[in-house]
């Protein structure tokens, strides 16, 4: 990556990834595929979302299904870990909690594949910023 | 396979099973049935809403209309108006209390919930590893702005106007701070970011680290740009190696990028940033400790002033912000201290992440306006007491805060309230008991910590608390008196008044308040030699309950001492001095015969 020379070039970038013509794993996914986000931070990766981040990356190839998988931080849900927050192309994301690979298998047949959702949604309690 | 045209949201949290949420639930599912609906419209449990005081919620997909408030008997209401006619049900909708508007949709009744994410805003979104994934969120737009639109005297007058305080736990108002250390003339300057998190029970740092490190770097170059520094530390202890992990990830990729370094975004301004590893004592998060510990010198504090700001890290005028303090800045910059200051009580502004542990339903991290009461964050974003048991305290602020009861459950959090109630707001860890945990063991598990934790400098805090941990354990074992009670009180007042730093002077605060809060707890302790919630193992006694013993024999063949004797058939007896309290024959008893008293 070249420097970024100016705030005016790292709002060109920012632009650039925001509207998608630089790829960015953030952005909205196309339509036909799905955006899955593992929280893995100290108690995610505790309660075992390593394993979910790579069931999903494994099967969502062995299933045909086009996506891209990121691990972030923790959401604050600790109650619930290990937590996946999946978005469907024009949609809002949704958030399953203690999602272990038979959750994971069900979320990926039913929400991902028909958009049917599946017990454990955790809804988002909060506002958040935009900057 | 059927496609279902529809899905039913009910909320399957405690707080609204209260609520027979469960019984909506089934209830939904058989008049589904009853229409043969079933197939088309999908019944599916979530967790809480955020909008527990107008619970149970259900959700309706795909229009999103929320209903608030439902019971039973409106189930025939939303499937016969919604789902057959498609007509929203007026009376199930949120109304404004002010306007009288119905809300219908989530987002109309986002106002409703309770946490704001501002330190949070991009924890669990970004990938923390790549960091164009944060640039896409905004981050580095005010280092951007601040570096070519501002001079430091403008940033600081923003920092000071928004009212931020420091979030580590003393409060001070970081923008003076920073201008303390502007003000103090030198060839060097350093930033420190103190990311020694050591309460028991507290993670917000972590997870803000390991979830947007970006936020704290940005704000460090932009507080290095105010105060005439070129160089950032992070003190970060080893024992968080995941959080040190992606800093260093982020460090180097901001480097790459030009967003630390030489010649940030080419304005000439150079700042970057270095780590140094804590071994994770507990009075390194003390900020004149810390600098000695970044030296390479023992952890111990040494006496303010001079302050950091004046003499800092290696003799240099130092500023010493906390991890959440620095995860402010950059959204201060860009939406202005009006913004800010909009948020929060009259002295405490924006929001405060907590740490929510011990005997809670929702255990985590919650962001909330200042000014939430401890209510609303234990009852309805905490969603209650684990096991439906009841409330007994929260202990806010670690071992330096305070336990504060059922009484203080209605007074706003700030700073201020707190440290009037006799607690404090402290990191932010917050530990909540229910009745079963007794108050004096919980005053003595603290005490524990900070004898343990005591650096050994100054005689109070390495003498006294010390000695008030050998009189709590000795009214926990039964030996107190009511004059030890006096000498607690004391010796705390005494501590508290001479010892050297923030440890000691705060070290007996968890004493002094479970004494003002609870000294039944105490004195049954002293004068009945009891513990009322059975926890102290040298006060209690196992006994067995005449009426509900069979003679089965099951708690004596159990017992590893062979203190229970009784015939085949007959009531058995457990003879207290030979009995170790194991609780074993409890375990073992099906006719709950055995009881602790």
């Amino acid at each position: 990556m070249k420097k970024i020379k100016s705030p005016a070039e790292l709002k060109k970038l920012r632009d650039d990834l925001i509207s998608g013509r630089k790829p960015s794993s953030n952005a909205d996914p196309a339509p036909g595929s799905v955006r899955i986000r593992v929280h893995m931070g100290t108690s995610g990766i505790a309660s075992g979302a390593a394993e979910i981040f790579n069931f999903f990356i494994t099967e969502l190839e062995k299933r045909n299904i086009h996506g891209y998988v990121i691990k972030t931080g923790d959401m604050g849900y600790c109650f619930a870990e290990p937590t996946v927050e999946i978005t469907l192309p024009g949609k809002e994301p949704v958030v399953f909690g203690n999602v272990d690979k038979f959750k994971a298998d069900e979320i990926i047949e039913k929400y991902i594949k028909n958009g049917e959702l599946v017990d454990g949604v955790i809804p988002a309690n909060y506002q958040t910023i935009s900057i | 396979m059927e496609e279902y045209q529809m899905q039913i949201l009910v909320c399957g949290a405690t707080n609204c099973r209260n609520n027979h949420s469960s019984d909506i639930v089934d209830n939904l599912k058989l008049e589904l049935e009853a229409f043969a609906l079933d197939k088309k419209v999908k019944v599916v449990k979530t967790s809480c809403f955020g909008l527990c005081g107008h619970g149970p919620v259900v959700k309706i997909l795909p229009d999103g209309t929320v209903y608030t408030g439902v019971t039973v008997e409106d189930i025939s209401d939303i499937i016969n108006e919604h789902i057959l006619k498609g007509r929203k049900v007026e009376k199930l909708l949120y109304r404004d209390p002010v306007t009288g508007k119905t809300l219908t949709d989530e987002n109309q009744l986002s106002v409703l919930k309770k946490q704001l994410r501002i330190v949070l805003r991009n924890c669990g979104i970004i990938d923390p590893e790549n960091i164009e994934d944060a640039i896409s969120r905004g981050a580095y737009l005010a280092l951007g702005k601040v570096l070519t639109e501002m001079q430091p005297d403008e940033v600081i007058k923003i920092i000071k106007d928004s009212g931020l305080r420091g979030r580590g736990g003393g409060g001070f108002p970081t923008g003076v701070k920073w201008e303390i250390a502007r003000k103090n003339a030198s060839d060097e300057k350093y930033v420190v970011c103190n990311a020694d998190e050591g309460d028991p029970g507290a993670f917000m740092d972590r997870s803000v680290l390991e979830g947007d490190p970006h936020a704290v770097l940005e704000a460090m170059a932009i507080c290095g740009y105010c105060i005439g520094a070129s160089k950032g530390l992070v003190y970060i202890r080893a024992e968080y190696p995941l959080a040190v992990k992606r800093l260093k990830i982020a460090i180097e990729q901001a480097r790459e990028y030009g967003l630390l370094g030489k010649d940030i975004m080419g304005t000439g301004f150079d700042f970057d940033i270095e780590i140094r590893y804590g071994a994770g004592a507990f009075v390194c998060g003390e900020e004149t400790a810390l600098i000695h510990s970044m030296e390479g010198l023992r952890g111990e504090p040494t006496v303010k002033p001079p302050y950091p700001a004046q003499s800092g890290f290696r003799g240099k005028p130092t500023n010493v912000n906390n991890v959440e303090t620095f995860a402010c800045v950059a959204p201060i910059i860009l939406k202005g201290a009006e913004w800010f200051s909009s948020i929060g009580t009259a002295k405490s502004k924006g929001t405060k992440v907590f740490a929510l542990a011990g005997k809670i339903n929702n255990v985590g991290l919650i962001e909330v306006p200042m000014g939430t009461t401890l209510r609303e964050v234990i009852f309805e974003i905490g969603g209650g007491i684990r096991g439906g048991k009841k409330f007994k305290a929260v202990q806010t602020g670690g071992p330096s805060g305070g336990c504060l009861t059922e009484k203080h459950l209605d007074i706003p959090i700030d700073f201020d309230n707190l440290t009037a109630a006799g607690s404090m707001m402290g990191s932010g860890g917050m530990i909540v008991m229910d009745e079963d945990d007794c108050m004096v063991a919980v005053a003595k598990f603290y005490l524990d910590f900070t004898v343990e934790e005591s650096c050994g400098k100054c005689a109070p805090c390495r003498i006294g608390n010390k000695r008030l941990h050998e009189l709590l354990e000795h009214i926990c074992k039964g030996h107190g008196t009511r004059a030890d009670l006096d000498r607690l009180r004391n010796m705390s007042v005494v501590i508290k008044d001479t010892a050297l730093c923030g440890l000691g002077q705060t070290s007996p605060n968890p004493v002094l308040s479970t004494l003002d809060n609870f000294f039944d707890e105490y004195l049954a302790h002293v004068e009945d030699k009891k513990c009322p919630a059975g926890k102290c193992r040298d006060l209690m006694q196992y006994v067995i309950i005449k009426e509900n013993c069979v003679g089965c024999t099951a708690c004596a063949r159990v017992c590893p001492v062979n203190a229970i004797s009784g015939e085949r058939k007959e009531p058995h007896y457990i003879n207290p001095a030979i009995c170790i309290k194991c609780g074993a024959c409890m375990e073992k008893c099906k006719f709950d015969a055995i009881v602790i008293r």
